[in-house]
């Protein structure tokens, strides 16, 4: 009762990163509330998973090992997450904000009837007294996450209903070993005494994942356009700089809205969340949602016409001028000086 | 029976992707009233995929339910002026402040009133919260299965349905029986524009609070024309526990906003002549961020 439950999620065998992510964060919660970290990974051929997870600070594995519960499908992990969640009612259960876990955690939520806070930017543990009745609750469960178009950051808590979930994009959270020797106990689940006919209803006839061709999640530097670029020619020159700096090229929500690039390079609250050494923001103003995906740059340069733009306030160095006219320059003086 | 019976859920919300200036009062909060209302855009998808399968099927009903203020029979009168057929509108003080568990929990109450239905078509998600939860949390108070993403539907037929998902490494077809929850996504078709002749048809579409409201009288028009009313359901007529809407039945609770503050690292700012930026481009490459 009262821990930490991560739902892993499976990818060609391997625990997604999301989900070893979710894992090093769980790990600092439990640390901070003295409880156990659970892990939840259902598949087929999972010998060995246990491994996987046990480095990232779990305590339990609990598998559930059959071949229909692969590929994923929603009715039957939820009734297995929701059957096993009764049984052990954690305090804290958290998903990626994946198309799987956002199809499944709504689910389980619903069924609970339990609070649900989806793509959180942070969690954190803490306190709170209800304004009202004056009721203290211990160390609830912060959700942070972005909201009304990003103009304001919530901090969502369940006060009564257990267990508080969360969806956390990739990449928000960071992955970290806890220890290459931590070990823990594997629970193998009897998931028939969940499961019934009609789990098994929905019929994947077709599927045909392709692997995810552009990776900016792991760029080192990242030439990032927004609405301000102007155009998808414009653009061109992005390509340019990244692929003269060695980097790749992604977009703010406004520039894929705008269908100037490709979802696949969105960044920021509904896009990837990156952390390279430099990201160059050109003409991107520097919403919220954007920012969140890329505050923890380690360096930021942002070429903006607008000197007010919000995104210079975080900016290491702002170059305020025409893209069209500084881009050119960065990659002319850059090649004369590294050769 | 002849053809389908669909439900679209869709919702009005605030245009949070043009926010202005005036989008902030003073006092930091968010200023409604700034900020266009509009049809939540992938629930346009959703009426889209609904309207296709209406084109090809003759005699199929696509009736929208949307819950909110008086003012969301907008949405209503819009999806009837692109061809759908007629619509709900959930709204009691009772239902504000209620979060995505709540919010499911009266949707399924009005979807199930409306029984017996083929499917439930709704956009994946809203974005003035972009949460994707009311679809799949409805789905689970029907007791239904539940395709979400989807970008295409391939086939409908009775009892049957086989829908294309896009997800995000790829693409899955899916064949599940009817009824079911569908949510789209907005890789989907675009919503077709309005109809001239559905545009006339339903002009005076109005709910009973609108006519209060706007001491529009068109209750004879009404009489003639029973299609123009589009109905208002309370709590009541849902037959909702009261205790599980609104805040009090919403198990999240928002404990803090906070503006967005920007805070400001050093920085340096630059001209775009050429000896700052060839000083920039040595500097990054002196200290390893380049190179």
């Amino acid at each position: 009762m009262d821990n930490i439950f991560v739902y892993c999620e499976i990818e060609d065998g391997h625990v997604a990163e999301v989900s070893l992510e979710l894992l090093s964060k769980g790990r600092f919660l439990a640390d901070r509330l003295k409880c156990r970290l659970e892990a939840v990974v259902l598949g087929n051929g999972l010998k060995g998973v246990e491994k996987q997870v046990f480095p990232f600070g779990a305590d339990v594995i609990h598998i559930a090992d059959d071949k229909r519960l692969t590929p994923y499908q929603t009715l039957p992990h939820a009734s297995i997450v929701s059957g096993l969640f009764r049984q052990e009612k954690p305090c804290i259960g958290l998903f990626g904000a994946t198309s799987v876990g956002r199809d499944l955690a709504p689910r389980i939520a619903s069924a609970l009837k339990c609070g649900l806070t989806a793509d959180c930017t942070a969690l954190e543990i803490g306190d709170h007294t209800e304004s009202k009745t004056g009721k203290e609750y211990k160390d609830l469960l912060y959700q942070i996450r972005p909201a009304f178009g990003g103009n304001i950051i919530a901090t969502i808590i369940n006060p009564e209903t257990r267990p508080q979930l969360a969806t956390v994009r990739e990449g928000v959270m960071k992955k970290e070993v806890y220890s290459d020797g931590h070990q823990g106990e594997v629970k193998l689940l009897d998931a028939d005494k969940w499961l019934g006919d009609s789990d098994f209803i929905v019929n994947i006839i077709e599927r045909h994942i392709e692997k995810r061709k552009v990776n900016i999640k792991n760029a080192g530097v990242i030439v990032a356009g927004g609405y301000g670029v102007g155009s998808k020619e414009n653009f061109r020159l992005l390509y340019d700089l990244a692929g003269v700096l060695g980097g790749e090229v992604a977009g703010s929500r406004a520039a894929v809205d705008g269908g100037f690039i490709e979802h696949e390079r969105q960044v920021g609250q509904t896009g990837v969340t990156v952390r390279p050494k430099l990201y160059i923001a050109c003409g991107i103003s520097g919403q919220i949602q954007h920012r969140a995906g890329m505050d923890q740059s380690a360096i930021i340069i942002s070429i903006n016409n607008d000197p007010e733009a919000p995104i210079n306030q975080i900016a290491d160095y702002t170059i305020i001028g025409d893209l069209t006219e500084i881009i050119p320059k960065m990659i002319k003086y850059y090649q004369k000086n590294t050769k | 029976m002849k053809g389908f019976k669909i439900i679209v859920l869709a919702k009005q919300v605030p245009d949070t992707r043009n926010v202005g200036k005036d989008a902030m009062k003073a006092d930091g909060t968010v200023n409604r009233a700034a900020l266009s209302a509009i049809f939540n855009p992938e629930d346009l998808n959703a009426l889209e995929l609904a309207l296709r399968i209406k084109d090809n099927n003759e005699g199929t009903t696509v009736t929208v339910l949307t819950m909110g203020p008086g003012r969301a029979a907008e949405i209503i009168r819009e999806a009837m002026y692109r061809g759908a057929d007629n619509g709900y509108l959930l709204t009691d003080r009772k239902f504000a402040g209620s979060d995505t568990l709540a919010t499911s929990y009266a949707l399924s109450l009005a979807v199930k009133k409306l029984e017996p239905f083929d499917l439930v078509i709704a956009g994946r998600q809203a974005i003035d919260g972009d949460t994707a939860q009311v679809g799949p949390q409805v789905a689970e108070k029907l007791g239904l299965p539940q395709v979400t993403y989807a970008e295409e539907i391939m086939s409908v037929s009775r009892g049957k349905i086989t829908v294309k998902r896009r997800l995000e490494r790829g693409v899955e077809t899916v064949e599940a029986p009817m009824p079911l929850v569908v949510t789209v996504h907005s890789s989907a078709p675009e919503c077709r524009p309005r109809h001239a002749k559905h545009t006339i048809k339903f002009k005076h579409a109005r709910t009973l609070g609108e006519l209060q409201d706007t001491s529009e009288d068109y209750l004879q028009l009404r009489k003639d024309r029973p299609y123009l009313l589009i109905e208002e359901w309370g709590v009541g007529d849902v037959g909702a526990d009261v205790a599980q809407l609104g805040l009090s039945g919403s198990p999240t609770k928002v404990r803090k906003i906070e503006n967005v503050v920007f805070t400001g690292r050093e920085s340096k700012v630059l001209t775009a002549d050429d000896n700052s930026l060839e000083g920039l481009m040595k500097e990054l490459i002196d200290n390893h961020t380049l190179g």
